[in-house]
């Protein structure tokens, strides 16, 4: 008995415990570390994305989850102090390659935030930003097509389709977050990254949300980063378990969710002191 | 830490899964209150299986009917039980070793409502043996081995019982393992009584109605066996139902 009356803030992190392995990775990273000047944020994470599967990246505020998906399709390149080592391979390719282009990365891997940020223009002209500046379409009417087929796959064309030249930001706060998913969608990504992208919506919203991130994962890889549990219980096929800067555990969520292995994983998601 | 209280009480024993280091204290509260529910209906249940073996091996048909009477109480403790964890599980959404907990829980109800249900058998033959001057019959083999089989079901309900308590998958393993014995001892008492009734027919009815006491008490059996089985899955989260000594030991060493 007298072992297990310990200070879980004194449980050492050494190696991830769990399954990192996916058998068909779209992503793999191994040994990333991420410092914002001197401070290391992130500390020889390791993990697979499984393709056309969901995984969700949790933990307490401030473990790194966030900074960690934002090196997955190089947002943190914006900030000066940033760095980042380790190997980081979309599809077996180094995206911190030297001369890989960070812009047409990003189109390859997607994100949305967790705030509905659409453009000041019209509801067709946000989804469409992404194909022009890529120079994806040559015609009007394929144009037409990629917004019209985004908005069907964000689910919101019949809730748009008679003003899609009022503004985005007149819709309500799902419908501009499944716009922003739209316009993740115009330009074809692979890769889908959601860095709480329900946080700020009602349980409808949520719902119809998480619905969309189900039908998405049959074309995209998925990853999410989520405060709440049981949205990443809902929705993902695989959890990872941040705490400060490490990933504790990584495994099937159906595992994660009912016998997790790592006492940290355990006190995180059933709301321990930890 | 000190482990002397802990053996007393369920709630010594939280602190083996750390059920009371929620956030939220209400939360801590309510799997506590569970736990005590569970508990409280275990003893009673307990008690009916004692007092039904022992209105049977003594004809005596006033605490039958106590015993049958009482079976209301370990109904109503089940559907109560049962809505209690329903609301938890709506509110909190448990994960972890606290979904096991109420999963285990909604689950050991049952066979603790079934075992309730055995011991009410047991005063309904006690009742007709009563009648049919039964007592006169103290001596015989099959009411000797039937108190023996008695005492190590009830011995093993209260060890089951304890291992509840104290979280104890030791225990739960011993237990599981040993119900071997007792479906070994109920076939003795069956061939017995076979005998007895080929012996003398007029006999029938009595040694009928001691065959299905023997068999309520080796349903006991199976029913403490299955609260044991929900003991491991509790604390270890491995499921060792339908599983044989090897498949058991290999999933609790995987």
């Amino acid at each position: 008995m007298t072992n297990l009356n310990i200070n879980i803030n004194q449980v050492e992190l050494t190696e991830t415990v769990g399954n990192i392995f996916a058998d068909n990775a779209k992503m793999s990273i191994r040994d990333a570390n991420v410092f914002y000047g001197d401070k290391q944020a992130i500390h020889n994470v390791s993990l697979d994305l499984a393709k056309n599967q969901v995984t969700a990246l949790i933990g307490p505020s401030g473990c790194g989850k966030s900074t960690f998906l934002r090196c997955l399709n190089r947002m943190n390149d914006t900030i000066d102090i940033c760095r980042v080592s380790g190997q980081l391979m979309l599809d077996g390719e180094d995206i911190y390659a030297k001369g890989l282009d960070p812009v047409l990365l990003r189109a390859r891997v997607g994100m949305v935030f967790q705030k509905p940020n659409p453009f000041p223009k019209s509801i067709y002209d946000n989804v469409a930003y992404g194909a022009r500046i890529h120079g994806l379409t040559n015609s009007k009417a394929e144009l037409d097509e990629i917004v019209e087929s985004s908005l069907q796959k964000a689910g919101l064309f019949n809730e748009v389709k008679d003003r899609l030249k009022d503004p985005g930001t007149g819709l309500s706060g799902g419908q501009q977050q499944r716009l922003c998913i739209a316009r993740t969608i115009a330009v074809s990504p692979e890769v889908i990254l959601m860095d709480e992208p329900a946080s700020a919506l009602d349980p409808i919203a949520t719902a119809i949300i998480e619905e969309l991130i189900d039908e998405l994962k049959e074309k995209y890889t998925i990853a999410i980063v989520t405060h709440s549990m049981q949205q990443a219980a809902r929705v993902s096929q695989h959890t990872a378990y941040f705490h400060m800067g490490k990933l504790v555990e990584m495994g099937k969520t159906e595992d994660i969710f009912t016998r997790p292995t790592h006492k940290l994983t355990e006190n995180y998601i059933t709301g321990r002191f930890g | 830490m000190s482990t002397s209280n802990e053996t007393t009480s369920p709630s010594g024993f939280t602190s083996k899964l750390h059920l009371d280091k929620h956030i939220s204290r209400r939360f801590n509260e309510e799997l506590e209150q569970v736990r005590t529910l569970v508990m409280d209906m275990g003893a009673l249940v307990e008690q009916q299986v004692n007092d039904g073996l022992n209105a049977v091996l003594n004809a005596d048909a006033e605490l039958a009917k106590k015993v049958i009477e009482r079976d209301q109480k370990v109904n109503n403790m089940e559907l109560a039980i049962d809505e209690y964890c329903t609301q938890i599980l709506a509110r909190r959404q448990p994960a972890a070793s606290d979904l096991r907990l109420l999963v285990s829980v909604i689950k050991s109800i049952t066979d603790l409502e079934r075992m309730g249900d055995e011991a009410v058998k047991f005063g309904k033959n006690a009742i007709k043996l009563a009648k049919g001057n039964f007592a006169d019959d103290q001596g015989s083999r099959p009411l000797i081995e039937l108190k023996h089989l008695g005492k190590h079901v009830s011995e093993t309900l209260h060890k089951a019982l304890t291992a509840y308590a104290q979280m104890d998958v030791a225990t739960a393993l011993t237990i599981i393992k040993d119900d071997d014995v007792i479906d070994e001892e109920f076939d003795n008492i069956s061939r017995l009584l076979v005998t007895k009734m080929m012996e003398n027919p007029r006999e029938i009815k009595n040694a009928l109605r001691v065959t299905w006491c023997a068999r309520a008490l080796e349903r006991i059996g199976d029913h403490t066996t299955n609260l044991c089985e929900y003991i491991v899955y509790l604390v270890e989260g491995k499921d060792v139902r339908h599983s044989t000594l090897e498949q058991v030991n290999a999933k609790l060493n995987n």
